[in-house]
């Protein structure tokens, strides 16, 4: 019954994982960008959840209605004044370098402004309320919600993509940005458009962490590389395999801490390195390895 | 009508000029010892060993388009591997130092057959991912010290004056090394083969330039280029630990140099170290602030002059001091 618990808190650890996992695979499968501050950006996310929350004490999960917004125009502006520039000319070198500064801008922003100390976000009693199963096994609230808001949002996103007219510029400008912007798309505002979502994505995926666990400006890498093992185990191009990567992920890691405390994250990394080697299109991916 | 005479020509006015003042230049360098201070000396060592890291940087995501953020993983393979060779084999530092390097390069063979499935953005979270792998099973190992580390006892053979010598001439030496091997590589076919995959991966496969091949001798001499380094920086430093010697960190600094001194030319790593130690020394005061403002600087640098400072020079003067371009020269 213990091996079922920590398999069933793996499963709902991958589901923030694969929250986390939704902006980087959206915004590399419109635009070919690979975001290095994605992880930061979450962490900004929880500390203006902080920062209202100091302000006018309501239950972090309210300030979604201010900060997922507040993101989504920073992903709009990010990309329209600074991330556009360097995907001319399809050079890989620019925009690694620009995201990587950025990173490092925002973790030492947030260094000078919060300190080092670790923070959290008080959720209540819904914090530590569980389902009790059996005597070995409890699922908690809060996990079972962030995991059913990472299907819906990937649902959400799955449906955007595929009824609207905004996922038909994004499939679109993916495809071809030339050829869309013959038919009157302009690349530059659909960019704009999909790392608006994207960040609106990292945003609750950063709220939920900061209820979850406590965070300091220092972790938004670790985000970072968990959102990326978990496009690449799940494989790249798919919503369902970013879901199954960020579960597997959440799996390997409670597996692997259960085995030895210091080993989770690391059991995590060889379950990557693993499909890396062996099965290089991810899970259920469909196309060619990035 | 006189036919044209055409020969390839590679050196220039500037670069016969620039091989003279920089080879004077390490020589009275080499001669530190005997005019410098200690406290000189040991900023010297941190500036060679940054430089010869910034190089190495600089040719993998410069010349090959491998822009890895995992070369910190070099930096602690060498490290580790230098107290492993010095300490528990007991093999003399100089040769504990070569032997670390060639461990870091031997590892680097199945890092790079893994992290070569991965391309551009991704390819830099793989190598980082792969960084911290290494970095997460020595802090496992207890024999290494797990995460506190360990200190390199065979350094305490020497009496200070001579460690710092020591340590110094080798620095000195990766320094000057990283630079004269990128440069003799890049005259080469190896050369040749970088720019065509520069200029087109796929049309230079099709023309028969071994583009896996050649990516993997880069990554391979990167590999060894840092983790010689990287034994060099602990041999100064003696204490080693994971969380400091696999840092990204190591990376971040790469980066900076290259980026802000001129991605994809030799010149640039060198002026921009340089730079860095200018900043570095003048700013460090201001903590988090600094890195914002080094943070703040790649991002333009990158946008607005993405060839850093030597490309401003260059663009202006036309000058080359490493000419591994070949110019053709009309005699008529």
């Amino acid at each position: 019954m213990t091996w079922v618990n920590v398999v069933v808190q793996g499963l709902l650890l991958g589901g923030l994982y694969a929250l986390f996992a939704t902006g980087l695979s959206l915004m590399f499968g419109v635009m070919r960008l690979v975001n290095l501050a994605h992880g930061d950006l979450s962490i900004v996310a929880a500390f203006l959840a902080l920062a209202i929350v100091d302000q006018v004490h309501v239950n972090p999960l309210w300030t979604l209605l201010v900060v997922v917004p507040l993101m989504g125009g920073v992903g709009y502006l990010l990309q329209r004044g600074l991330l556009n520039f360097t995907l001319r000319g399809g050079d890989p070198l620019p925009p690694v370098l620009v995201t990587f500064g950025l990173s490092i801008i925002l973790q030492n922003l947030l260094l000078e402004v919060f300190s080092a100390d670790s923070q959290g976000l008080d959720a209540g009693r819904l914090e530590n309320a569980s389902i009790r199963i059996s005597d070995r096994l409890a699922v908690g609230w809060f996990p079972l919600l962030t995991l059913v808001t990472a299907v819906a949002v990937l649902v959400g996103l799955q449906l955007v993509l595929t009824r609207t007219r905004l996922g038909r510029s994004f499939r679109a400008t993916s495809d071809d940005p030339e050829a869309a912007s013959l038919v009157g798309l302009d690349p530059r505002h659909v960019f704009a458009m999909a790392t608006a979502i994207a960040l609106a994505t990292v945003a609750v995926a950063g709220l939920f962490l900061g209820v979850r666990t406590t965070f300091t400006p220092s972790i938004g890498p670790t985000r970072l590389i968990f959102a990326f093992e978990a496009v690449i185990i799940g494989g790249l191009g798919s919503i369902w395999g970013t879901l199954a990567g960020g579960l597997v992920l959440g799996v390997a890691q409670t597996l692997g801490a259960q085995l030895s405390p210091g080993w989770g994250v690391l059991a995590g990394h060889l379950v990557f390195l693993a499909v890396l080697a062996f099965r290089p299109t991810g899970l259920l991916g469909r196309e060619v390895p990035a | 009508m006189t036919a044209a005479v055409v020969r390839v020509q590679r050196a220039t006015l500037p670069s016969r000029i620039g091989l003279a003042v920089g080879l004077a230049a390490v020589l009275v360098l080499a001669l530190g010892p005997l005019w410098a201070l200690d406290s000189v000396l040991r900023t010297l060592i941190s500036v060679f060993t940054l430089l010869a890291l910034a190089q190495m940087w600089n040719l993998l995501a410069g010349y090959a388009g491998l822009v890895s953020i995992g070369q910190q993983a070099y930096v602690g393979l060498g490290a580790y591997g230098l107290l492993l060779f010095a300490d528990t084999l007991g093999l003399p530092l100089v040769v504990a130092v070569l032997a670390a390097a060639v461990a870091g390069t031997l590892i680097a063979v199945p890092t790079a057959l893994l992290a070569f499935r991965l391309r551009g953005g991704y390819f830099a979270i793989g190598t980082w991912v792969i960084a911290e792998v290494y970095r997460l099973v020595v802090t496992n190992v207890a024999q290494l010290g797990g995460g506190s580390g360990l200190t390199l006892r065979a350094a305490s053979s020497f009496d200070r004056t001579t460690r710092l010598y020591l340590t110094y001439e080798l620095a000195l030496a990766v320094g000057v090394g990283t630079v004269a091997v990128t440069y003799l590589l890049l005259r080469r076919r190896l050369g040749l083969a970088l720019t065509a995959i520069r200029d087109g991966e796929q049309s230079a496969q099709s023309l028969g330039v071994p583009v896996f091949r050649t990516k993997f001798v880069v990554y391979l001499v990167a590999a060894f280029g840092c983790s010689l380094a990287g034994a060099v920086i602990y041999l100064n430093l003696l204490r080693v630990q994971p969380e400091a010697a696999f840092s990204v960190n190591w990376t971040a600094f790469m980066i900076f140099i290259v980026v802000i001194g001129g991605v994809g030319t030799i010149e640039g790593p060198i002026i921009g170290t340089i730079v860095f130690f200018v900043l570095q020394e003048t700013l460090s005061g201001y903590g988090a602030w600094y890195l914002v403002l080094l943070g703040a600087v790649a991002v333009v640098v990158t946008v607005a002059a993405r060839r850093g400072l030597w490309g401003l020079v260059a663009d202006r003067t036309g000058w080359s001091l490493f000419p591994v371009q070949r110019r053709l020269e009309e005699r008529w």
